[in-house]
């Protein structure tokens, strides 16, 4: 993959990440968010955050089940970083527009429900991820203990998706599309391991056999 | 009867319908078409769906409506789908003639009202009441209908009738909602008799001075303001006088998230938000936060229902 081609993917990916951000504020500004416009933001800040986190963890799956598509690692850090702002723009929102600032009414919040627990978790994972996520940390942490630790992307995601079911009524299936791609992409790791092993392994003996 | 605050906004200066949609035109630009006289016969085809009303006491004062345009956008109206806007763009399927609303049970007098006959049954009243959803959302609606005491004196309930269970149209063919739905339909609602024969308790045929969009419950649907949005049951079919307490859809679902009773308590949280505040709807982001009032306002009126009841654990 040329760079040049990578740097103008990349602009186009931050122009993908932003727009919807600067076409939120402007309806804010206008005040055309509909009917309820603290929940259209609390919906589109969340919704936002958990596609951009599971976007995000796809690419490693993709790479292995495409490898022509390996050039995509380029941009995981990218989109794990806008998840994140994301998910900070949905936070603001809650601190703002449902506890009003208030210590006492999120202290509430966190600790009677469970929903508001779940989503707590998902952005406090997503923290230490976001720390190191320049090129210096991963030198310093060194690639194995960086990877290890950046597993717990798939923990946010799982604990982001929990909130989102906990946080709907009870017979309310909008989760279900998120929740399917997460849960083939928790199935894919093992997976395409298991599938790559046996794929080498007929091959070795059959050089062992020629005595290769 | 309601102890407010006259602001000086009175129920006939709310826009009506055809005036509202002219701003709207407007707004979105169709200036010329409004200035062009396009709007005139549509203006005409509403003014012939005018319901005739009076006034009632019992009307909020003081306060602004939610927009005709917010009413007709922002529903729960899961039989049509679990999104807010998706009822506004499914309802259409609804047909709401003939219809046909069964009174059965425990009464000397069961029968099938047809409709036209239902709505004829007493005069039209416009009553302005808050509304709260139990999402911590509320409006202000000009519901029209009449007090739903009315009708259960009209069917005379017998003396072993304690409580009203009323059962919505559950059409799958009307009704796309009903097809992939982990809820077991039809929508079930139900009241204490006394809570039923409050004057507050609308038999609800129309908003805004026009029948009721298929959205908000068309043709009938019954309107209970201290209580929770969802306590409301819209579309109904079959109203039942019953000696049990009956089961309710949203009980049935998440019991201790949804009681049967359901009385507006900005002292009881819902387990998953609060219930001191509300967004107002059609407010300004930074302004849509207000406080909940015990029984949405009504306290004066319908707290004497309720002596002696341990609100927290009967929610
Ligand atoms: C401290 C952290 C968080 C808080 C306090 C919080 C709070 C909320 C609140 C109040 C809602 C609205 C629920 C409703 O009214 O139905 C919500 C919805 C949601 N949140 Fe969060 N959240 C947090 C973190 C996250 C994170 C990290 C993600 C994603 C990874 C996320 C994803 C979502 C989603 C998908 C929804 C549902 C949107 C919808 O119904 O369309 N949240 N959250």
């Amino acid at each position: 993959m040329p760079n040049r081609l990578v740097i103008a993917l990349k602009a186009l990916a931050h122009i993908g990440c932003l727009a919807p951000v600067a076409w939120l504020i402007w309806h804010l500004i206008q005040n055309s968010l509909g009917p309820d416009p603290t929940a259209a933001v609390t919906f589109f800040t969340g919704r936002g955050a958990l596609r951009l986190l599971v976007i995000s963890l796809a690419i490693t799956p993709v790479r292995r089940l495409i490898p022509p598509l390996s050039w995509i690692i380029r941009f995981r850090r990218l989109l794990g970083l806008y998840a994140f702002f994301y998910a900070c723009l949905h936070l603001l929102t809650y601190v703002w527009l449902y506890a009003g600032f208030s210590l006492d009414a999120m202290i509430d919040d966190i600790t009677k429900r469970r929903f508001i627990t779940a989503g707590l978790a998902a952005w406090a994972l997503m923290v230490p991820l976001a720390l190191t996520s320049t090129t210096w940390s991963i030198r310093k942490l060194g690639g194995k203990n960086w990877n290890r630790l950046h597993r717990l992307a798939y923990v946010s995601a799982i604990a982001g998706v929990v909130h989102y079911w906990w946080g709907v009524k009870p017979g309310v299936l909008s989760p279900i599309g998120i929740t399917v791609v997460l849960v083939l992409l928790l199935a894919a790791r093992p997976i395409l391991s298991w599938w790559s092993s046996h794929k080498r392994v007929p091959a070795q003996l059959a050089r062992a056999d020629k005595g290769l | 009867m309601l102890k407010r605050k006259s602001s000086g906004v009175q129920p006939t200066e709310i826009t009506p319908r055809s005036v509202y949609l002219n701003r709207r035109a407007f707004m979105t630009g169709a200036a010329a078409a409004a200035i062009a006289g396009v709007l005139a016969p549509s203006e005409e085809a509403y003014a012939d769906n005018r319901l005739t009303t009076v006034k009632s006491p019992l009307s909020l004062t003081g306060v602004q409506p939610t927009s005709l345009q917010d009413i007709t956008h922002y529903n729960n109206f899961y039989e049509f789908g679990t999104n807010k806007d998706d009822p506004a763009r499914e309802a259409y399927r609804l047909k709401t003639r003939p219809w046909t609303v069964s009174i059965e049970g425990k009464v000397q007098k069961p029968q099938k009202i047809d409709i036209d006959s239902l709505m004829k049954l007493r005069p039209l009243e416009e009553r302005i009441y808050r509304f709260r959803c139990v999402e911590a959302w509320s409006m202000v609606i000009p519901w029209v209908g009449y007090s739903f005491s009315e009708l259960i004196k009209e069917v005379q309930p017998l003396p072993e009738a304690k409580f009203v269970q009323f059962i919505s149209l559950d059409d799958p063919n009307q009704m796309p909602g009903l097809r992939f739905s982990p809820i077991s339909w039809p929508y079930s609602e139900g009241l204490r008799m006394d809570e039923a024969m409050h004057p507050l308790t609308l038999l609800t045929f129309g908003l805004y001075g026009e029948p009721l969009p298929n959205q908000d419950g068309a043709p009938v649907r019954i309107v209970v303001p201290w209580k929770y949005g969802f306590k409301s049951a819209k579309s109904i079919v079959k109203i039942k006088f019953v000696e049990k307490q009956p089961h309710t859809t949203w009980n049935d679902q998440g019991p201790n998230e949804y009681g049967f009773y359901s009385n507006v308590n900005p002292n009881k949280d819902h387990p998953r938000w609060s219930q001191k505040t509300e967004r107002v709807i059609g407010a300004s982001i930074f302004k849509q936060r207000q406080p909940t009032l015990m029984f949405n306002g009504y306290e004066d009126q319908v707290a004497n229902l309720y002596t002696g009841m341990d609100l927290k654990k009967y929610y």
